[in-house]
């Protein structure tokens, strides 16, 4: 298991050292920093082996935070939880910088304490340990409270403290989507998948039993051939197939196996309920049509069309496209119907800002690009044009269909949550070739 | 989550001027005065000091001086000072342990405190201090926690039994902590349960014969039944402990496999990677047949390939856990390519991992899409990276024989490009590619003569030089530019020097008159003036071989190379089955075993999968009979890397099979023997032996294991087909046909039969019929042919407008077929087509398009659109189409297959009425890549046994007899045999069309 956990500034000082094994000697601390830090090259893998010691890094902006061990660990899992070092810390003091750290240090002894037991991962959910660890001291605990702390955070629901209470029982869905194309210039997709994300903020009260559905080609086509057919029928055609999915550590797994319901007891506040991959029947937000001409050896002229393809009521935002253009390239003339468009020389691409845009709506974008002669004999790679832009839907077609809350202790129903649902699709890497 | 970071901030600030400030201070006397504020009577000032030596402790100072001031401040209340003095206990009590002894009565104090987190905090600490005199003390209120009330403390506790163990472990075994422990997996708290499995699993590891962990049906329930309800990190300890447990049969190899599966969705990376461990090892013992075992695999792809949208050191991990699982079980990933395409921000170690996957991954049906991205990422900045990536182009030749033109063609423009590190790579790459394909890129050896001069690394040198003296007799000053090497001798490596010495002396057995000084030079040179053993030795072999007998070194230096293999840089079986065991762990990072890298004795023994239930084979092949499977029961020899290199370009079978060379034993002995007691056995019969030993890795076909190579010597002698005997019997040979290696070549020749590479003249193809007539379509008329042209199929079509109006806008779409014909690019109409036009259009089509069955069999249904409509209407082309340029079978292989394709897949035909002889019936078939492998005549027969290769791999297999004798008999009589029996009479059909035409 983890032998020790060192946590230096960009310099290679140490700010922290907390060593959990009798096998990680002090020289451990030195041969990290003088063969990776100070080494001149850089970084070709995460894990080193020195002298039969594997250090396990991760950077966090110029702090580097190491985890050392002499036996097979699963590797996997110091990086996990690593990342979920960084995620506590971040929790209890902000970014993570040297500073922050510096001011800390009392803190995150505590907490290295805590969440790593001679070398093994114990429960590191922030919001149990925030019950007990607070720089505050333990003061005036009763025994009922000591023994709710550590039958929480050795409980099945270690990522939630009793005892939460809400005026107002409230939460926040976010569908966060990014959608990757790859078009062939005559308008075939090559490759396109969304990733997905389910962010939660909730503001419940108690220890809520909580259901998520949403519109599941499997869920639904199950339900269609137990129920009425006519609703299969309507609601079968709006369904998605996902390719796979991932849960945090609060949805019951093996519910999600057999029944593929997703029941859970949130934690408090901000989560990532679940992610996801979708590759089939995406909703393309915006179709490129490019036309490039060379007229001779010393001119191109570039035409790009794109065409918002949703429902007319919704409005795209923070739209651009990157036009590449040669190397030898020495001026360029554009003109477009909408927005601003500006050639960037140190970029080699034009770039083109449209602020909002309507669904079924298209726009144009004609350039004349001059160039310089060359007797580079080298083809032009023509790269790809990208698009960066933000929608109000769902390009993988993922509906949330209800959010459920149940607690059957406090006197507050499912009504009485106020519920909002959001749904962000950002571009990926968005690309059609010319 | 804005108000906690709020929160946070407001501490930040108000902390701000309080905590970093300890790590300023570096003046002297500091540790004085640090005493006399330890022994201050305000507690605030205590603590102050405290944090003020944790800093200077953290920074590296020594201030164990400050020990007893320090553990005094240890009696208090409260709990942030406490937990700094025991902080610093952990630290130093080992340097000061008889100091440390003063702090044993707060501990068993605290053992017993009301609040559980202060009992919790006395015993875990204890357990971290490494001081015999302590853990005395330690075992009364150990054992008292283990049995505490609160689940806190017990779990607590349990890790401090391995703690205590790895002290003191004769302690822990005489005080029953281990009964205590393993009472703790049956506890009701899961957190509980997880860290006593963490606990047992890291004590079993250094007991590695007793059976601590005694996994039996109910404990794994029970674990089981934790694994649902515990934190993700106990869940990653169980499922790491369950790895261990061999379930009895398959049936409960199945019904863990269906609990542990829920894991594959965990967010954590390394509970799924787990995950996958239990079910790679598990599912071993599951028979292939059972649906269940379908289904598994099907469900372990999508979340192996969600780990790659991990964080990038995570993808890492995943990356080279996947190429474990990738060389066990190619079929999981097969159709995921797409996913380990290198992004252009990926870290340097992501996309050196993904181009190593991506080549395992490449297979005819993807072939295009990786070279495309090979070449891109060969104009990359990264040397490494682009050195990788051109090894890979050569990968591709020597994996996908259809790409092979194309990656010589991709390596070749690489050349041109000057890069000094690209043009050396490329030159390795190539001279593996001449050894997988010889005869048939030679052309491009003056291109990489050229760059002679730039080589400066061993292995491009060594490379150039084997390609120099392999192909000796073509290069018109090849005995120049090895002169030019053989200046510097003794500056360049072994590995360059061996391969001078070799290829020289291959030089001179190929030109002998004109090398005569040049063979005698690099021969003192190796054997008088060298210090290394090898080298010389391999020089006085070549001198006594030259000296006494001149035609045997001819034999023994220009032998026939085994043929290399395609699958390269793969880890030997019995390592990968331990290393599938290590899933997730570092092992599987590094690919080595524990014991290369953690010291003494710890967790380092070997594991194994289990052995399937119900099949006698051992654990090692478990894939024995599954023609698919990559790993078949011969292992495929691997591309030896540059160490092996030279042992066999060496030529010699007297070097015993190097570990990664495949253990086929009794021919390379039997070849061995041949050679030191022949002597003068025949080249054919040489070949023969050598050639048969190898065929099993080239031809990925199930062989039954009984069909040994003594077996398969003695029928090649007596086999009519081949009409000379091979080597059955080398003693018997006749003298002449041995001692003269031209006569031998001159043999070889004949069976060449002309088979040069994209012969297109005689190719057949078809005239153009009408494949939509105009009134079905609006007026556009279509007719077409297929013919297959330089290696790339072409749909030639002639679109004739009809109708009374300008079409345009023309696309053209397949369903899915049976060979996978789709069009490689877009259709090229490119002008309007005005009223009674005709345009004529060829289409290249690739193979690589969806699959499906059709009826017939070579039906393709087409839709074709243009501004007007879409049209569709179906044609049908000669299978003769799909006959690839390579499709010429080796002899042996040949021979051996005829033999293994069971006689029901024997199919006859009758050719009637054709006027052809064989010779002339070969040219024709061999214009449509219908390949003569060898000829006999019997009486007044001729019998022609030919191979066929389609574009997805089949072969066939044929035989065709034509009268000689009797003029008027004018039927030929063809049997074709394949594995898919289905597809010869399709291949019949194409005999007669040909040969009619």
């Amino acid at each position: 298991m983890i032998g020790g956990l060192f946590i230096y500034n960009h310099k290679g000082e140490v700010l922290i050292s907390r060593v959990y094994r009798d096998d990680i000697g002090r020289n451990a601390v030195d041969a990290f920093r003088v063969n990776v830090i100070h080494a001149r090259q850089q970084v070709r893998s995460p894990v080193t082996n020195i002298a039969r010691t594997s250090f396990f890094h991760v950077k966090r902006s110029n702090i580097w935070l190491a985890a050392v061990t002499k036996q097979n660990v699963n590797a996997a899992m110091v990086f996990e939880f690593l990342y979920k070092m960084c995620d506590v810390m971040a929790a209890y003091f902000g970014k993570i910088s040297e500073e922050n750290i510096k001011n800390n240090f009392v803190l995150i002894y505590e907490l290295l304490d805590e969440i790593l037991d001679f070398g093994y991962p114990q429960n590191s959910e922030t919001g149990a340990l925030k019950t007990f660890i607070t720089q505050q001291g333990i003061k005036g605990q009763t025994k009922e409270e000591q023994s709710q702390i550590t039958s929480q955070v050795t409980g099945q629901i270690g990522w939630r403290r009793e005892g939460i209470k809400y005026r107002r029982n409230e939460l926040f869905l976010d569908v966060l989507e990014s959608v990757n194309l790859l078009m062939s210039p005559q308008g075939q997709v090559l490759s396109a998948h969304v990733s997905g994300r389910v962010v939660m903020k909730s503001y419940l009260s108690g220890m809520p039993e909580c259901k998520f559905g949403m519109n599941d080609k499997i869920v639904i086509d199950k339900q269609g051939k137990g129920g009425a057919g006519d609703d299969a029928g309507k609601s079968g055609k709006q369904s998605i197939a996902i390719d796979d999915c991932t849960f945090h550590q609060c949805v019951r797994l093996s519910k999600f196996d057999s029944e593929r319901s997703i029941s859970f007891i949130p934690p408090d506040g901000e989560y990532e309920l679940m992610r996801y991959r979708t590759t089939k029947d995406i909703i393309l937000p915006f179709r490129v049509i490019p036309l490039v001409r060379e007229v001779g050896r010393t001119k191109l002229e570039v035409k790009v069309v794109i065409k918002s393809n949703f429902k007319p009521s919704l409005l795209a935002q923070k739209i651009e496209v990157r036009i590449p253009t040669p190397l030898n390239t020495s001026g360029v003339q554009v003109i477009c119907m909408k927005g601003k468009a500006k050639y960037k020389a140190s970029e080699n691409a034009i770039v083109w800002k449209i602020k909002r845009m309507a669904g079924m709506k298209e726009s144009q974008i004609s350039a004349e690009i001059e160039l310089l002669p060359t007797n580079d004999k080298k083809k032009w790679a023509r790269p790809p044009i990208s698009m960066n832009f933000e929608v109000p839907f769902a390009p993988s077609g993922l509906k949330v269909r209800y959010l459920k809350v149940f607690e059957s202790k406090l006197n507050y129903s499912d009504h009485d949550v106020i519920k909002w649902v959001r749904y962000i699709g950002r571009s990926g890497i968005y690309e059609t070739r010319c | 989550m804005e108000w906690a970071s709020q929160l946070c901030e407001n501490r930040g600030l108000g902390s701000k001027m309080t905590d970093s400030k300890y790590f300023t201070t570096t003046k002297k006397g500091e540790i004085f005065e640090l005493k006399a504020e330890l022994n201050s009577d305000k507690k605030e000032k205590k603590k102050e000091a405290v944090k003020k030596v944790i800093a200077s402790m953290t920074v590296g100072k020594d201030v164990s001086a400050l020990f007893p001031d320090v553990v005094n401040c240890m009696q208090t209340d409260n709990l942030e000072l406490k937990k700094l003095v025991y902080l610093y206990l952990m630290n130093y009590a080992k340097s000061q342990p008889d100091m440390a002894i003063m702090a044993v009565n707060t501990f068993v104090k605290d053992c017993e405190d009301p609040n559980p987190l202060i009992r919790a905090l006395a015993v875990r600490t204890m357990g971290c201090i490494r001081v015999d005199k302590i853990t005395e003390y330690l075992c009364e209120p150990l054992r008292k926690c283990l049995k505490d009330e609160d689940p806190y403390v017990r779990k607590t506790a349990a890790v401090c039994v391995a703690k205590l163990h790895d002290i003191n472990a004769q302690l822990v075994e005489d005080q029953g902590f281990l009964d205590t422990l393993k009472d703790l997996i049956s506890d009701s708290n899961p957190m509980v349960v997880a860290n006593a499995v963490a606990a047992l699993s890291e004590i079993a590891e250094s007991h590695p014969n007793s059976n601590l962990l005694d996994l039996n049906p109910q404990t794994i329930n029970k674990l089981l039944t934790a694994l649902n309800e515990c934190t993700e990190w106990g869940q990653i300890f169980i499922l790491d402990c369950l790895a261990n447990y061999t379930p009895r049969d398959d049936r409960e190899s199945q019904s863990i496999c269906e609990r542990v599966t829920p894991r594959l969705s965990h967010a954590n990376s390394a509970v799924v990677l787990s995950a996958v461990k239990v079910l790679m090892k598990f599912m071993e013992m599951l028979p292939k047949d059972l649906d269940y075992y379908g289904t598994l695999l099907k469900k372990l792809a999508p979340p192996l390939v969600t780990l790659l949208s991990a964080e990038p050191e995570l993808q890492y991990v995943a990356l080279r856990n996947i190429n474990l699982i990738v060389q066990k079980r190619p079929e999981i990933l097969k159709h995921e390519m797409k996913v380990f395409f290198v992004k252009y921000n990926d870290p340097i170690y992501v996309k050196l991992e993904k181009l190593d996957i991506m080549i395992r991954l490449a297979s005819q049906a993807n072939i295009a899409q990786v070279l495309a991205e090979l070449k891109e990422y060969a104009t990359e900045v990264d040397v490494d990276f682009v050195r990788k990536a051109v090894r890979a182009i050569g990968r591709c030749a020597i994996k996908v024989e259809q790409s092979a033109e194309r990656c010589v063609s991709t390596l070749l423009d690489l050349i041109q490009t000057k890069v000094n590190y690209v043009v050396q790579e490329a030159i390795v790459v190539i001279k593996d590619i001449f050894r997988k394909y010889p005869n048939k890129y030679e052309s491009v050896i003056a291109t990489l003569c050229e760059n002679l001069d730039s080589l400066d690394e061993p292995e491009a040198r060594a490379a150039m030089i084997w390609i120099v003296g392999e192909y000796a007799e073509r290069i018109d000053n090849a005995d120049e530019l090895l002169e030019s090497f053989l200046e510097g001798f003794h500056d360049e490596s072994t590995q360059v020097q061996l391969q001078l010495l070799t290829a020289i002396v291959k030089l001179f057995l190929k030109k002998p008159t004109e090398t005569q000084e040049l063979v005698q030079q690099v021969l003192s040179l190796a054997t008088q003036d060298s210090d290394n053993p090898d080298l010389r030795d391999r020089g006085y072999i070549y001198w006594r071989l030259l000296s006494t007998d001149p035609v045997a070194a001819k034999e023994v230096v220009l032998a026939e190379k085994p043929l290399i293999s395609e699958e390269t840089d793969l880890i030997e079986p019995t390592l990968l089955d331990e290393l599938i065991c290590h899933i997730g762990t570092l092992a599987s990072v590094y690919h080595k075993p524990p014991s290369a890298f953690v010291e003494g004795g710890r967790g380092v023994q070997h594991k194994r999968l289990p052995a399937r239930a119900g099949s006698g084979e051992s654990a090692e092949s478990p894939d024995v009979g599954q023609a698919v499977s990559a790993v078949s029961d011969a292992p495929p020899a691997v591309i030896p890397s540059q160490g092996d290199l030279l042992g066999d370009l060496l030529n010699l079978d007297l070097a015993p099979p190097t570990s990664n060379v495949p253990p086929v034993p009794s021919s390379m002995q039997m070849g061995a023997m041949d050679l030191l007691g022949g002597g003068l056995d025949s080249l054919m019969g040489d070949e023969s032996e050598t050639s048969a030993s190898h065929y099993r890795t080239e031809v990925q076909s199930p062989q039954p294991p009984e069909c040994s190579e003594r077996e398969l010597g003695g029928d090649v002698g007596g086999s009519p087909a081949m009409g000379v005997s091979l080597g059955g019997a080398p003693v018997g040979m006749p003298a002449g046909l041995g001692a003269a290696p031209a006569v031998g070549g001159g043999l070889g020749d004949l069976f060449d039969l002309g088979g040069g590479v994209g012969v297109t003249a005689g190719s057949y193809i078809p005239p153009k019929t009408v494949w939509l007539p105009a009134m079905k379509a609006k007026g556009l008329e279509i007719s077409g042919t297929f013919a297959r042209r330089s290696g790339v199929i072409h749909m030639d079509l002639s679109f004739t407008n009809k109708a009374m109006s300008v079409m345009t806008d023309f696309a053209i779409q397949f369903n899915k077929n049976s060979f996978g014909l789709a069009p490689a690019g877009p259709l090229q109409v490119l002008t309007p087509l005005s009223p009674n036009q005709t345009v004529d259009v060829s289409l290249p089509l690739s193979t690589t398009g969806p699959v499906m069955k059709m009826e017939p069999l070579n039906n393709l249904q087409v839709a074709v659109k243009n501004n007007i409509d879409v049209f569709y209407f179906s044609c049908q082309y000669p299978i003769s189409l799909l006959f690839v340029e390579d499709g010429k079978m080796d002899r042996q292989v040949f021979l051996a297959t005829w033999k293994d394709i069971p006689s029901e897949n024997e199919a006859q035909f009758q050719i009637k009425d054709c006027h052809l002889n064989s010779d002339a019936a070969s040219n024709k078939l061999q214009g449509s890549n219908i390949f003569t492998v060898a000829k006999r005549t019997v009486d007044t027969q001729d019998m022609l046994y030919q191979s066929v290769k389609l574009t997805n791999g089949i072969w066939m297999l044929a035989e065709l007899r034509i009268q000689t004798g009797n003029p008027n008999s004018t039927d030929l009589e063809l049997s074709v045999k394949c594995r898919a029996p289905e597809v010869s009479q399709y291949v019949y059909q194409c005999y007669e069309l040909i040969l009619r035409n």
